[in-house]
């Protein structure tokens, strides 16, 4: 597999480690009422689709960048590529 | 008709003509008491220990292909029950006793091997930590042996115990485990369940749950629908996919695991060996072929085919413990798509739906489990109270912190 890196361009997937899905980015809020109940479905519950999939890969053997990958699980065809930074910060997580 | 030595010489003398098909390949009915989604290892056993220990009638196994052609027909045929959590020992020891009379209760020659399997040490860490495992396998009274390297080259003289990257300290060996004829285990079970009047309906995808008022009253399928007292999911790495129907997310990701067999060689490899400092493992198939595996892929997966960096880890674990695989020619590699818990242990248990139950997250070491998970999930299924030996594979353990976790990695399935 090769992932078209942001900023590097085509590199083989062999150089990231792979964590999972994107959605980890939303780490609930540890002071919620139900922070329990959000942490267990945020560290345990998975879509774990069968199609596009938004996943997380970290560059380290590279640049050592997180990126969002969305990639389909059935053909492993990759349709796009984010730097995690953009995404999170895109959808209000840091400043 | 039931097969024995007597009835293969009358075969062989009136032309083969009295076989028969193993199973039949009824219509679905209108309804049954249970239908088992997924014609796997898992589901058959289901079906047969359902009907002969708990004497239940009415069953059905829906499989969306052909019967072994998921995992069951696609693993290294691994047997053994060197587990350390008591969450898992007991279980998968109960599996072992039950492989061992396996043959008899299903009169299938599923090709029983109890050839042994032995890890080997390659450091004194490596060697508390087996020994640990050793003295808790035996607490649950399954057998285990600490070997010295000579009692290792007795039995593989070609081990080099002094290489200077990877010595050989010694090993834990199981001498009860060993290796099955994968597809005969789905055709045993699937033939003996037949028997027992369990229709076994191939080509039949499930395509969604009927649910009203929280209980499952049956499944859709490619087939029309199937009514159901008790619909038990069994599909292994489709679990996602077949759950979601069904509204429920789960502690499971789908990945791709690997496997290799070469050329058919004389035999040189008389047990199951796996290589302490690497991911590596292998046993000789009796036609001859090494069969061997290492690593998932690492990635979420439902393509049942996987990548090259992977091919070429496995081969290297390969070379630096048995350099002689090097001259023998790889004939055949292929994937199998597992349902990867967060854990790295399985579940066995009802869902919140009434009348809907569950079995899977069983990584890439559910083969071995096949006799008990078949047991387990019908002791559910006709009680709805766990199995003694499953009382720990529960939903909830994520929530309660009660985690079977082996290898202490924590919620990354790719590394469990
Ligand atoms: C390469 C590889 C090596 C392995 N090596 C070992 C080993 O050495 N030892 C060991 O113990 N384990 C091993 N495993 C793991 C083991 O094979 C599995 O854990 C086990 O087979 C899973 O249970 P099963 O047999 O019921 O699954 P499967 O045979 O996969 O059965 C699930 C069935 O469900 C069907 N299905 C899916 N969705 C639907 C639907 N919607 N409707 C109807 N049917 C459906 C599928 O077609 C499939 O036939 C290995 C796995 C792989 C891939």
């Amino acid at each position: 597999m090769i992932i078209e890196h942001p900023l590097l361009g085509p590199r083989d997937a062999a150089e990231f480690t792979y964590l999972g899905d994107a959605a980890m980015i939303h780490r609930p809020d540890w002071q919620a009422e139900d922070a329990l109940a959000q942490f267990t479905t945020y560290g345990y519950l998975r879509d774990n689709p069968a199609g596009p999939h938004r996943e997380l890969w970290f560059h380290e053997q590279g640049d050592r960048s997180w990126l969002v990958v969305t990639r389909d699980t059935t053909t492993h065809e990759i349709t796009d590529v984010q730097l995690a930074r953009d995404v999170a910060r895109a959808e209000g997580r840091s400043k | 008709m039931s097969y024995s030595g007597f009835r293969v010489i009358k075969e062989a003398l009136t032309g083969h003509r009295g076989w028969g098909p193993a199973w039949r390949t009824p219509d679905p009915k209108a309804e049954y008491d249970f239908v088992i989604i997924g014609g796997g290892g898992h589901g058959l056993a289901t079906a047969h220990y359902l009907a002969k220990e708990f004497g239940k009638s009415r069953i059905a196994v829906i499989e969306k292909g052909w019967i072994g052609g998921g995992n069951v027909g696609r693993n290294t045929t691994i047997i053994r029950s060197n587990y350390l959590l008591d969450g898992n020992e007991p279980f998968y020891e109960m599996s072992l006793k039950l492989w061992e009379g396996l043959e008899q209760d299903l009169n299938y020659n599923a090709m029983v091997s109890q050839r042994g399997i032995l890890n080997l040490i390659h450091s004194d860490a490596q060697r508390d930590a087996f020994v640990r495992r050793g003295n808790a396998m035996m607490l649950n009274g399954a057998d285990a042996d600490l070997l010295s390297t000579e009692d290792i080259l007795k039995r593989y003289p070609f081990l080099n115990v002094n290489n200077a990257r990877f010595p050989i300290k010694g090993g834990l060996a199981q001498h009860r485990g060993g290796t099955v004829r994968h597809d005969a285990v789905a055709w045993g079970y699937a033939r003996a369940a037949d028997r027992r009047g369990v229709d076994i309906i191939q080509n039949c995808e499930v395509t969604g749950f009927r649910i009203e008022n929280g209980k499952c009253l049956g499944v859709e399928t490619s087939r029309g629908f199937i009514g159901a007292g008790k619909v038990a999911a069994c599909v292994a790495g489709s679990s996602g996919r077949l759950m979601e129907k069904a509204g429920m997310r789960l502690p499971i990701e789908s990945h791709v695991l690997q496997a290799f067999v070469t050329e058919g060689l004389k035999p040189v490899f008389p047990g199951v060996v796996t290589f302490g400092a690497g991911h590596f493992y292998c046993s000789q198939s009796d036609k001859g072929g090494l069969v061997f595996g290492g690593d998932i892929d690492g990635y979420n997966s439902y393509a049942q085919r996987g990548n090259l960096p992977v091919v070429e880890d496995v081969c290297e674990g390969g070379m630096a413990i048995f350099p002689m695989l090097g001259r023998v020619r790889l004939l055949r590699m292929w994937g199998g798509i597992m349902d990867m818990s967060m854990d790295g242990s399985p579940i066995i248990d009802r869902t919140h739906i009434d009348g809907l139950y569950f079995n899977g997250g069983w990584c890439y070491g559910g083969f071995k489990a096949t006799p008990a998970s078949g047991m387990a999930y019908a002791h559910l299924l006709a009680t709805d109270r766990p199995h003694e030996t499953a009382t720990a594979y529960r939903f909830d353990r994520f929530e309660t912190g009660r985690m079977i976790d082996e290898k202490g990695m924590g919620n990354q399935p790719n590394l469990h």
